[in-house]
């Protein structure tokens, strides 16, 4: 059997790269250590002295502001230093090739790279060729993965929900583009929620998508009933190419989480988004800003699991 | 040989801390025995502060080495740490590294107008200029072992020797 390229030879997490294929007991790990640091940020110096003289790299080839920032601020708050790279205009666009720009920054004496990319499958790539020491966190790689934001989903849900094994979650919109669903998917068939739902129209579901353990609904009224927890995705217009959908109005119609919608939920049902939402497009203003949206909460959040992901793996 | 009896040591220490109580005083245990230890000790005092609890794991200084080995725990201090005079509270005192991180994570809540150090037992083998004001007793430890605090299901707390744990 392959070693997971994620784990070291003592099994303990070296990169993060997917959701998919780690242990419980890791995903478990990261989760109890988040909670730890959701406590330092809440103080009045919100930095511990964790990563001090460590160089963390953002190596962005893809736009991405919430994401790269929070990613910043968390090593901060572990005393690294951090420095951004916006590959788009950079080396990448002079032809360098994505290895040779690694093999620059690792002459740099690089401890980890925060890496996203278009291309599915480039993290593993860069994890396969940096040195022992450097560690590398997939930021979200094509439709592959974003294990950290996936990480900080499965951190809410417990946070507000406590427990996993009596769940049902629903997650609605563009799973077809949606790397955010398919490692919220494995993080939560991983750690025992009964009952994942993903509810989109054909078009906009990857072939085969049962196979992940999820039932699938094309009718979000059915399939938002009694959910605890209701994901909606953002409709990723920049992905697309064809004609999946009529229109953005259309989608809203049938698919867009609007108050009478979420009703059918359960009475303390949470709602989570990923962002950037479309307001209007996958949902409604009075949801994404009522009582039940914790969207705001995730982003807090993420910064304490993106400071739990890096102290634990560079201290691997 | 012959360990002192935890239970004993506990009444002791409260009997010698009791005089230095005052409104100002709050006690900090630190996972995971001292957080026992102080557990104890903070209700027979009468402490008007609650208790404040904590883990050092982001202020080791052999993360580097070590890495996060276990889950740390969520460090509570639910009082303004800023002109309070502080009982830190330890089960066992060695080299003296966990006060030394304690000291600096409770300087990130704020300045205390005192730190007083309260141990149970302290064994020697300082590596750092620490010393504690209020100490049990002074176990000498067989090289090769280690001296742990341990808390029986009753909640009664038992010294015990144990083989050093491989680095």
């Amino acid at each position: 059997m392959q070693r997971n390229p994620q784990l070291n030879a003592n099994g303990e997490l070296q990169h993060l790269l997917s959701i998919e294929g780690l242990p419980r007991e890791i995903l478990l790990q990261i989760l109890d250590t988040a909670e730890s640091f959701v406590g330092v940020t809440e103080r009045e110096v919100k930095k511990v002295p964790l990563l001090r003289g460590k160089s963390v790299f953002n190596l962005f080839f893809e736009a991405s502001t919430r994401t790269r920032t929070t990613f910043e601020i968390a090593a901060k708050r572990l005393s690294a230093d951090v420095i951004n790279l916006n590959i788009t205009v950079s080396s990448a666009t002079k032809g360098e090739s994505l290895l040779d720009t690694v093999a620059n920054l690792s002459a740099m004496q690089a401890d980890i790279f925060i890496v996203r990319h278009e291309s599915s499958g480039a993290p593993f790539l860069i994890a396969r060729h940096v040195k022992p020491h450097e560690h590398v966190i997939n930021a979200g790689d094509g439709r592959h993965a974003h294990p950290t934001q996936g990480l900080l989903d499965l951190y809410t849900i417990r946070h507000y929900k406590k427990d996993f094994s009596k769940l049902t979650v629903a997650i609605v919109g563009d799973i077809l583009h949606s790397r955010v669903a398919r490692s919220l998917i494995h993080g939560l068939t991983t750690l025992g929620a009964p009952e994942v739902r993903v509810i989109a129209p054909q078009t906009l579901l990857p072939a085969g998508v049962e196979a992940l353990g999820v039932r699938v609904f094309h009718d979000m009224r059915a399939g938002v009933k009694d959910a605890d927890v209701v994901v909606m995705l953002r409709l990723q217009n920049e992905r697309m190419r064809g004609a999946l959908l009529p229109s953005a109005q259309e989608f809203n119609k049938h698919y867009g989480l609007t108050g009478d919608k979420l009703a059918l939920a359960r009475p303390d049902a949470i709602v989570m988004h990923p962002g950037p939402m479309n307001r209007g497009v996958e949902i409604d203003s009075t949801v994404a800003d009522g009582p039940h949206s914790v969207i705001l909460p995730q982003v807090t959040f993420g910064i304490a699991v993106r400071m739990a992901v890096m102290s634990i793996v560079a201290g691997n | 040989m012959k360990l002192p009896d935890a239970e004993k040591l506990c009444a002791q220490l409260v009997a010698e801390l009791k005089p230095r109580i005052g409104p100002k005083t709050a006690m900090v245990g630190l996972y995971t025995g001292g957080a026992w230890l102080a557990e104890r000790l903070h209700p027979m005092l009468g402490l008007k502060n609650p208790l404040g609890l904590m883990d050092i794991a982001f202020y080791r200084d052999d993360y580097a080495a070590r890495g996060l080995k276990h889950d740390p725990k969520r460090t509570k201090i639910p009082f303004d740490v800023n002109g309070a005079e502080i009982l830190l509270v330890d089960d066992i005192l060695y080299s003296g590294r966990t006060v030394r991180a304690a000291m600096n994570e409770l300087f990130d809540y704020g300045r205390p107008a005192s730190i007083a150090l309260v141990v149970l037992a302290d064994r020697g083998g300082r590596q750092l200029p620490v010393c504690a004001q209020h100490v049990g007793a002074r176990v000498e430890v067989p090289a090769g072992q280690r001296l742990r605090l341990n808390r029986e299901e009753s909640g009664r707390l038992v010294l015990a020797l144990e083989p050093e744990r491989a680095a």
